[in-house]
């Protein structure tokens, strides 16, 4: 490694300071000027700790206990608490995960972006203001003397990660620290934002360290690629060549588990619908009370769909598309405005005569396996409770059931009597699918199930569900806005936008002919993958212009 | 499980020694707590008469023993009369919303900007002095703060995702209301019940200093502080040895009460 390396980490080890157990062990990278450096990692891979003693802003209950990070040539560990203030900001920036709590809610979006740029620099605040306003030109805001004057809360989730963009590259930094910086947005916007400050930091000569969870998302921006695995660097590499010839065992099974397309499967094309949608419009009732009055708001407008049985249709969309408000609908949790669900060709609504049929026929998979289990009850007792309704079983029948099930989902015996905080995130949405699934039902909305989940965990649920799907045959409406996994399991693709179904097709004609410009969009988010010969992967864009999307402005 | 802390410890005991006290102190005292013995008339505490006599000769060990016993039970009794008609008031506003909500909770809140105590006087007044009109008055004093307690915590769970799980699976909402958000109401309710028997022993004891408890000559804690004012000269430890029981009560269930907080409150958890 050359000497003139913009940061130099050596031998870096991290320890949890009560108990002394190592997080991270050993960690070795150098990132030259203007390069682009990508680390990818599970939860608990320690990425997001190594970007934080950069900027020696680890937790408190962390304590490093070798090795050392040189910053242009720097200690960091040696540097004052004065020298570490000029540091940061105005040399390493920072964009944290969640837009909106990294931009402070009480605060004048111009005074925020105001703050670093007096604090480092000697301008006034005439010369602040014009390299303000140009900045937030920069980065796409329509109406930038407008958006000096909002609040946080006025802007969408990727507009406030724009202008954090905005606020950390006024200053010019020599490196720029991004963690996770897009996960909370949908694919659209992600996409955006990652080109936006692709551009921008090629422009200033500004070196990235991109740390992330999305080895598909790094691969696409980052010249090399770190691999990180509870808490070492197990392999790193120009992002080709490690992609490509993958050499470390969890690299591996990091490119295998990328969703892939799965080969068509046959079904019989001319049979009756088993769920039909007709018209469907959902609104949203405003909501009065001392503090807020909204107005309502229909977030469906007509919406209609079939669907077959053991068919799985995917429902994608980006955030505020309406997706889950159908899911949700459709599951009886909302009441309609209009419109008709027929189940088997009788028209469902609450209490009306096909209800009972369709509620225990109709079960729903959630998004957050943190939430969706009670925390009181035992992974037993959860699967059991989905029978309780289910009159003509007795109760060994019943532990029958729930043990074979348990099994079906890769849980032994010894879950049974488990709670759902002694389990993993993985284990949870497996128990959630069991619990979905212990009726045998006809018909499994799954909203996002695997979104909340570690790569390599998501790889293992969707083959569960596939799996499943296979054997017990249950029709499935499968929503996300993640178009990868949508190509692994689904047999047809709708495509929704503004509580509007914009495109619907079968999945290979939705994936490899898009119609619509909005599912054009959606796919240029997503790679396709072509095995190598030795294990990798090669990855190609669909289209890969810079694009700026339309911001909008308070 | 890691060692108790030196606070629970020390709660633990108080609150221990009062508790025995008080369950011994129904059944069986040293003498009767209402025998007048003019013979024995304000004895100082030694070796006969303990923590000595009052102005009727009446031994005082003996009567504070039986006044921790109508006073814990009064205790008692009130938390859980607020607990339970709270918990309702909570569970119906905070599941079912809409109109039930703001009617219940518009009475809730004109009831919170009452002091309880005045509340208490007031009702008591009233309906006369009575153990059980203290319970009644204290226990409507203090449902309203468990009625937000658990109305709050009510709607956050409800749009917890297993909640809606339930929904889906077909079961009746008063049965998702049952097993789903009660059972998770617990912690809160235990951290505020704590504390809240703490409240109600003071009220107690504050209502019967001012003379609307337990009439005399029943004991209670607060009605033999009141008697002590007029011998604080002649006899100090008629006064000091009831204002300790309950200082000390208080400050036994005070510390448990923050065991209980940091064992309960899931932020607490994991640490």
């Amino acid at each position: 490694m050359a000497m003139n390396d913009l940061l130099r980490i050596e031998g870096l080890k991290l320890a949890v300071a009560r108990t002394g157990l190592e997080v991270v062990k050993d960690v070795s990278f150098s990132v030259a000027p203007g390069e682009i450096v990508g680390i990818v990692g599970e939860s608990g891979s320690g990425k997001t700790l190594v970007a934080r003693s950069i900027m020696a802003l680890e937790p408190p209950a962390i304590r490093r206990i070798a090795g050392s990070i040189r910053f242009q040539g720097k200690d960091i560990a040696r540097l004052s608490p004065r020298e570490l203030r000029h540091l940061r900001g105005a040399h390493i920036g920072m964009v944290f995960q969640e837009p909106m709590t990294s931009l402070n809610p009480s605060m004048l979006i111009g005074r925020q972006l105001d703050e670093g740029l007096a604090l480092h620099s000697h301008l006034n605040a005439k010369g602040r203001r014009t390299l303000i306003l140009d900045m937030l030109r920069r980065v796409g805001i329509k109406d930038p003397e407008r958006a000096l004057e909002g609040y946080p809360h006025q802007f969408s989730g990727g507009t406030c990660q724009r202008i954090m963009l905005a606020a950390v590259m006024l200053l010019l930094p020599d490196l720029l620290i991004a963690d996770e910086p897009t996960t909370g947005l949908d694919a659209v916007v992600q996409r955006d934002v990652l080109e936006l400050m692709v551009e921008l930091t090629r422009g200033h000569g500004t070196a990235v360290l991109m740390i992330s969870h999305d080895l598909s998302m790094l691969a696409r921006y980052a010249d090399r690629i770190i691999v990180m695995c509870k808490g070492e660097i197990v392999e790193q590499g120009v992002t080709q060549d490690l992609l490509q010839s993958p050499r470390h065992p969890y690299t591996q099974k990091l490119l295998a588990a990328m969703p892939r397309r799965l080969p068509k499967r046959g079904l019989s094309p001319s049979v009756q619908p088993m769920v039909e949608v007709s018209d469907l419009v959902v609104d949203y009732h405003g909501r009065k009370s001392l503090f807020r009055k909204e107005s309502g708001k229909r977030v469906l407008h007509g919406v209609s769909l079939a669907i077959k049985p053991r068919e799985v249709v995917a429902l994608v969309g980006g955030s505020g598309s309406g997706k889950t408000t159908l899911g949700r609908t459709i599951a009886g949790l909302l009441d309609p405005a209009g419109g008709e669900i027929r189940f088997a060709g009788q028209p469902v609504r609450r209490g009306s005569e096909g209800w009972t049929n369709y509620r225990l026929n109709c079960q729903m998979v959630f998004q957050d396996p943190y939430s969706s289990l009670d925390p009181r009850m035992t992974v037993a007792g959860l699967v059991r409770e989905a029978l309780r309704v289910v009159p003509e079983m007795n109760y060994r029948e019943k532990m029958d059931r729930v043990r074979e099930i348990l099994r079906d989902v890769g849980l032994d015996e010894t879950f049974a009597g488990r709670y759902p905080h002694e389990l993993s995130g993985g284990q949870r949405q497996r128990v959630a699918i069991a619990r979905a699934l212990v009726r045998r039902p006809a018909f499994v909305i799954a909203d996002e199930p695997v979104s909340a989940l570690d790569v390599t965990v998501r790889a293992q649920v969707l083959d569960l569900i596939a799996d499943l799907q296979q054997r017990h045959g249950f029709s499935c409406l499968f929503i996300s806005h993640n178009l990868g996994v949508v190509e692994q399991v689904a047999d047809r693709v709708i495509v929704m936008r503004d509580g509007l179904i914009v495109e619907e097709g079968d999945r290979d004609r939705i994936f490899d002919q898009p119609q619509d410009p909005y599912t054009v969009k959606l796919l240029s988010a997503v790679p396709v993958l072509e095995a190598t010969a030795n294990g990798g992967v090669r990855l190609r864009w669909r289209h890969n212009h810079i694009s700026r999307g339309h911001v909008a402005t308070p | 499980m890691k060692l108790l802390a030196p606070n629970a410890i020390l709660g633990g005991l108080i609150n221990g020694v009062v508790g025995v006290c008080a369950l011994v102190g129904a059944v069986w005292t040293p003498f009767d707590p209402l025998k007048i013995n003019f013979s024995a008339r304000l004895q100082p505490p030694g070796p006969v008469y303990w923590l000595g006599t009052d102005e009727f000769g009446r031994d005082v060990l003996s009567r504070l023993m039986a006044a921790a016993a109508t006073s814990v039970w009064i205790s008692l009794l009130t938390v859980m009369a607020a607990i339970s008609a709270g918990t309702v008031v909570g569970l119906l506003t905070g599941y079912l919303r809409g109109w039930t909500d703001r009617i219940l909770m518009a009475f809730n809140d004109a009831l919170l900007a009452f002091p309880g105590i005045l509340l208490a006087l007031g009702l008591l007044a009233v309906m006369g002095a009575s153990k059980y009109g203290i319970i009644l008055a204290l226990g409507l004093a203090y449902t309203p703060s468990v009625a937000r307690v658990v109305r709050g915590t009510v709607l956050s769970l409800r749009e917890k995702e297993y909640v809606d799980a339930s929904r889906v699976m077909g079961n009746a909402e008063i049965y998702t209301m049952a097993r789903h958000i009660l059972p998770n109401c617990i912690a809160p309710l235990a951290v505020l019940a704590t504390s809240m028997f703490g409240w109600a022993l003071l009220a107690e004891s504050a209502l019967s200093f001012l003379g609307l408890g337990v009439p005399s000559p029943a004991p209670t804690w607060g009605n033999m502080l009141a008697e002590s004012r007029s011998f604080i000269g002649q006899a100090v430890w008629l006064g000091i040895f009831p204002g300790l029981c309950i200082s000390l009560t208080l400050l036994g269930i005070n510390l448990l009460g923050d065991v209980v907080r940091d064992k309960l409150d899931p932020r607490m958890q994991g640490i």
